[in-house]
């Protein structure tokens, strides 16, 4: 694994509910508060939408790294939702360090829609994080490896 | 076999000038299904819509992906056009190019590259979405206003005009708000209690508008056009429906040593008590935190002269639940404690005041009948001191980073009275800025300078200090002639900023509207949509939203009440097709999903089922109600057999999105 | 134990309580254990077996069992109770068809650790006080029980019967300091790099079997998510070199706050794939961040995923914060 590579650009999804969170990316655009072209972001109805197969899918497709953004606690447009994901994304990220898979390669952050500023600093801080690490490893079967 | 659209938006140079918009059609030109791709200056213009609305007849479109701005933006506008031109309106996807690619990336290439990785995960979502209908929902022919200010009144007024039934929740004992504290008002100088109580009563004896004082929003449920609103009628200990507001029991009442809320806590009231003489609904109320009845049965002589036997030393909370189709949030704001600004000895000299206690020190209803005394030893002050921005445009945890808005207007307005009323009082006036915008506002302030002779002084008040004598030392600096100034006042005017009432944030926490960091409620846009919160069927009028003054609070209050008539016209609404749906044959009947609906829209039935070997079987299963599921999609997750999915945002979707975007 | 179960059973048959006896039959050799449905008394005199091999968990087979016409009796274990009750409480299996009488649990045997040892041809096994002597077609062998109880039997969390209808032998008590998590734990302080290899590896050998689905009494699906085409995420061979790793992670997941920590799936499992610890990983982490919550305890009680605590729920920032890099 190759840490220090500099031209290492990683491959970020951003699963962004849509009445908090995808509102504060807006906002930060609107502001035109730079981030990473890295990040690519997800709209979903509520953090809560967000199925850990979809996280899985994306290690497994090629994603170096994940990172959900829902309402603050309290202010979930569907009252409870992201109160749900916050119990299933917890469970889920400490499943995938218990698989060896780095822990800054998960995150969860809430991100209101006035907080257009901290959007842009957590994409900016996440992306770093990632690009640390370097490619994301798999959990391949050893069998498949090609000698 | 799939024929999709797409169709790159240039938004004049926002996406142009960072994204190569050619290159980003010609990109996704070449994904799977795609049979036409164009880019053009302003897809959301007439002729851009156009140029939409001929691909889908002309190349008989089955979904297309417009790459452009937020689809919080032009989603609608988007859908609209594709059902114009004959194509389910759900078979639209947007890319969102500008503000998260055009507007927050500066490389023309790398900002080019992750258009095309967006463009394509819309091109791939589209692939997998279905032609949605919208169900309808019936209205509720009912609003509910949640604050008794002027804003709700002028909302409560507006709706009931136009023939709907309104019902305004208010938790203190009376409406009128903070206006109904207020001496004079600005730029006219009318006195606020002459332009604010006809409207209180016109609102108590409007028949379509019901009012609930002494009354708190305890819960809220269900979604626009249905909202249930439990409210708690909190306990007067005075019969509603008997009292006549005679005013016995207060004058009979021995507990006179109450500090009165109404007065800023400047004199005294009763236990039992009328906030003030003009109150609506005027009834009285027993406060059990000082009736000796209620807090040790030694008493009792309200209820001995009580002619209408309104006394009711047993009440209870009590609760009502009542169905309202629209709701509007009209909590108003309170100037912020001064406890944390010790340099302006606002705790310990009692000749140091905030604005909202000048305005009662002034008031002919007042402490002390009108005549500007000194709190602390009755005197006539000769020199009064006004301090700007006390709290507001704060950079430390102390204040508020805004501007409260109202305070170099009613500052102006203060200073100009007193100079009127008493000109042998000297006005000084600190300020950082003097901000004026607003009709008759700049000539106003003028006055106060030029024809008053207040001395406005850019500067900031640095330490207020009580001497031995009873004058107080105001130490301050004079910016434009850059001297260190000591003015010996009687007295200090401190212009506290204003912040949202407490009881805004848990309000919205039930309405699940959303606040921004200063917990003024958000609006669904800040131009466009600015007395709509984000969650429809919510409205917000007056400084609940953010500081106003009472021209502009009254404007919003009416625009809110505009937008609540139009949803309350409408027999029923069109909901949100974008919702949960149970696939019957895979569905386990566990009952997970039923564990974290939000809105109780997923119900269980046992049904029966033609099993591959022919025999009937009866199984548990989940079945979603269109017009109540919002669409969050908890359920989903919840679901182990992947049996509940979400149109719009279905598994497959969101991975094919994935999917699109690792590659 | 056998003799009176059977004599229970037809007793029941008999008088009309049950018109069906769910339990185990044995195959060709004394460990050749299967499942085994018996409808008539003469059934179960010849086949009817309950013994040191019986350790499958009955409790999945009636979800279709009690949809049948008429009651089926059923014999469970301590820790087929907490399947079988939660299956109740997902209103999987219909209460009222199931008669279930309680049967002291194990510890049952594991016939590959016998076999490891050489021991075959084995006709029957008797455990005197720590011993074990094996019957086997070539004459005696003895070996130490401990060295041969099933790998789920060795951290057993409960010797007692969350539900039945009657009892036979001694009720026992929920077993405190089963050390059940003494593994997940050590896996926990090892370093990121030695977990992803251990994972890598023992999910390497998984061979797709759905052994462990087709067991578990918590995927009790309809249809399973990884037998739909449409839920996006089915497949059977390892085409590429990633696939297979996350059919387990998921069927983790999907049973988590579900799964009664029954250990079928290991062993079942025919790699030898530890795959309980990932469902302890689960249960151990609910336990710590949510409260101690053992499912299939109650039929009442709300699932950790399917609850929240609005003030006190972690952030999954935690997770930055527990154990060892």
């Amino acid at each position: 694994m190759q840490v220090n590579d500099n031209n290492f650009e990683p491959v970020i999804v951003a699963f962004c509910c849509n009445w908090c969170s995808y509102a504060g990316a807006d906002l930060s655009g609107t502001n035109r508060l730079n981030y990473p072209t890295n990040v690519k972001i997800i709209r979903v109805p509520c953090s809560c939408r967000v199925n850990p197969m979809f996280i899985l899918r994306a290690f497994q497709r090629g994603a170096d790294g994940v990172i959900i953004c829902g309402c603050h606690p309290g202010d979930c447009h569907y009252t409870s939702g992201n109160y749900y994901a916050r119990r299933r994304i917890t469970l889920l990220y400490s499943m995938l360090d218990f698989l060896g898979i780095e822990r800054d390669r998960t995150r969860l952050e809430w991100v209101s829609a006035a907080e257009g500023a901290k959007f842009a600093a957590t994409m900016e801080s996440f992306t770093e994080q990632v690009k640390a690490l370097g490619p994301n490893r798999r959990l391949e079967d050893l069998r498949c490896r090609k000698q | 076999m799939q024929r999709i659209g797409v169709f790159v938006c240039h938004c004049g140079t926002n996406i142009a000038a960072t994204v190569d918009v050619k290159a980003v059609a010609e990109a996704l030109g070449h994904e799977p299904g795609v049979v036409i791709s164009q880019d053009y200056q302003y897809m959301c213009s007439e002729s851009g819509q156009n140029l939409v609305k001929d691909a889908i007849k002309e190349h008989n479109l089955s979904g297309i992906v417009i790459c452009s701005c937020s689809p919080r933006m032009h989603e609608n506008t988007f859908r609209k056009a594709a059902a114009a031109a004959g194509l389910n309106p759900y078979l639209v996807e947007i890319a969102n190019i500008r503000e998260q690619c055009s507007w927050i990336h500066r490389d023309i290439a790398t900002a080019t590259e992750k258009a095309i990785i967006l463009g394509k995960a819309a091109v791939a979502k589209v692939h997998l979405n279905t032609p949605l209908t919208s169900m309808e929902s019936p209205v509720v022919k009912r609003a509910l206003v949640i604050g008794g200010g002027i804003a709700g009144i002028q909302t409560a007024l507006d709706i009931a005009e136009a023939g709907f039934d309104v019902d305004i929740v208010e938790k203190e004992a009376t409406i009128g708000g903070k206006m109904a504290q207020i001496d004079k008002t600005f730029p006219t100088l009318d006195c606020a209690a002459c332009i604010l109580t006809p409207k209180m009563v016109e609102a108590s004896q409007n028949e379509k508008i019901h009012i609930y004082a002494f009354s708190e929003v305890e819960a809220v449920k269900g979604f626009v056009g249905n909202f249930t609103v439990k409210i708690k009628r909190k306990a007067r200990y005075v019969d509603e429906v008997k009292c006549t507001g005679c005013g016995a029991c207060i004058e009979k009442c021995p507990m006179k040593k109450v500090p009165n809320e109404f007065n800023m806590g400047l004199d005294n009231r009763h236990a039992v008590y009328i906030p003030f003489a003009q109150a609506v609904p005027k009834i009285a109320t027993i406060d059990p935190n000082y009736c000796m009845m209620l807090k040790n049965g030694k008493c009792g002589l309200c209820s001995k002269v009580c002619a209408a036997g309104a006394i009711d030393y047993k009440q209870q909370d009590s609760f009502i639940e009542e169905k309202y189709g629209a709701i509007v949030v009209a909590t108003g704001f309170n100037p912020i404690k001064l406890d944390k600004y010790d340099e302006f000895s606002y705790n310990t000299c009692p000749d140091v005041v905030t604005s909202l206690e000048l305005e009662r020190l002034m008031n002919a209803a007042g402490p002390n009948g009108g005549t500007l005394l000194r709190p602390s030893d009755k005197s006539h002050p000769h020199t009064i001191v006004f301090v700007q921005c006390v709290g507001s445009r704060c950079s430390d945890e102390k204040g508020k980073p805004y501007c409260s808005k109202i305070c170099c207007m009613y500052t102006a307005k203060h200073a100009m009275l007193i100079r009127d009323k008493y000109p042998d009082t000297e006005v000084y006036v600190f300020y950082i800025d003097v901000r004026t915008p607003g009709k008759n506002f700049d000539e106003f302030y003028r006055r106060a300078v030029e024809q008053y002779n207040v001395h406005y002084i850019k500067g900031m008040v640095g330490k207020v200090t009580p001497k031995s004598d009873g004058k107080i030392d105001v130490q301050a600096s004079d910016l434009l002639s850059n001297e260190q100034l000591h003015i010996d006042a009687d007295m200090v005017v401190l212009a506290a900023a204003i912040e949202p009432d407490k009881t805004a944030r848990p309000l919205a926490t039930m309405l699940t509207t959303q606040m921004d960091t200063n917990d003024f409620f958000t609006e669904a846009h800040p131009k466009l949509r600015p007395v709509e919160s984000a969650t429809a069927g919510i409205f917000l009028s007056g400084a609940c939203q953010g500081p106003k003054d009472i021209p502009e609070t009254v404007a919003q209050g009416s625009a809110a009440a505009a937008k609540a008539i139009g949803l309350l016209c409408k027999n029923s609404i069109t909901c949100n097709p974008c919702v949960a749906h149970s696939d019957e044959l895979m569905c386990n009947g566990c009952s997970s999903c039923e564990k974290v609906r939000p809105y109780g829209a997923i119900t269980y039935s046992d049904k029966e089922f033609r099993m591959p070997d022919r025999t009937i079987a009866v199984r548990r299963v989940a079945s979603v109600n269109p017009a109540v599921c919002q669409g969050c999609g908890a359920c989903t997750v919840a679901c182990p057999s992947g049996a509940m999915d979400l149109s719009g945002f279905s598994n497959s979707q969101i991975m094919a999105e994935v999917d699109a975007i690792c590659k | 134990m056998q003799e009176a179960m059977i004599n229970r059973a037809k007793e029941l048959m008999a008088d009309g309580t049950v018109s069906r006896v769910i339990g185990w039959k044995r195959g060709e050799f004394a460990y050749d254990i299967t499942p085994a449905v018996f409808e008539t008394a003469e059934e179960i005199d010849s086949d009817f077996v309950c013994d040191d091999f019986t350790a499958a968990n009955v409790s999945k087979y009636l979800i279709k069992e009690s949809r049948k016409e008429g009651r089926i009796l059923a014999f469970l274990k301590p820790c087929d109770t907490y399947s079988f009750n939660q299956l109740i409480k997902e209103h999987r299996i219909i209460r009222e068809n199931v008669y279930v009488i309680g049967i002291p649990g194990g510890p049952k045997l594991d016939a590959e650790k016998l076999k490891a040892r050489g021991i075959t041809g084995i006709l029957g096994v008797r455990n005197e006080k720590g011993t074990l002597h094996i019957d086997t077609v070539y004459g005696e062998e003895t070996m130490p029980m401990f060295e041969a109880i099933l790998g789920k039997c060795e951290n057993c969390k409960s010797t007692k019967h969350v539900v039945y209808d009657e009892l036979m032998g001694e009720e026992g008590e929920v077993i405190a300091d089963s050390g059940r998590f003494d593994r997940v734990a050590e896996l926990e302080n090892m370093t990121a790099q030695q977990r992803f290899e251990f994972w890598r590896e023992q999910l390497s050998k998984c061979i797709r079997c759905n052994a462990c689905r087709n067991v578990c009494p918590a995927c009790s699906c309809e249809n399973c998510v990884f037998d739909n085409p449409d839920s996006g995420i089915s497949n059977k061979a390892a085409a590429d070199s990633f696939e297979e790793n996350n059919f387990h992670i998921i069927r983790a997941f999907h049973v988590a706050g579900r799964c009664t920590d029954c250990g079928e799936c290991s062993r079942v499992c025919p790699q030898n794939i530890p795959l309980h610890l990932l469902n302890r990983k689960f249960i151990k982490d609910i336990n710590e961040l949510y409260g101690e919550y053992q499912a299939g305890e109650d039929t009442t009680s709300r699932a950790p995923l399917t609850n929240y605590n609005a003030d006190e729920d972690c952030e999954p920032s935690i997770v930055h914060e527990r154990g060892a890099e």
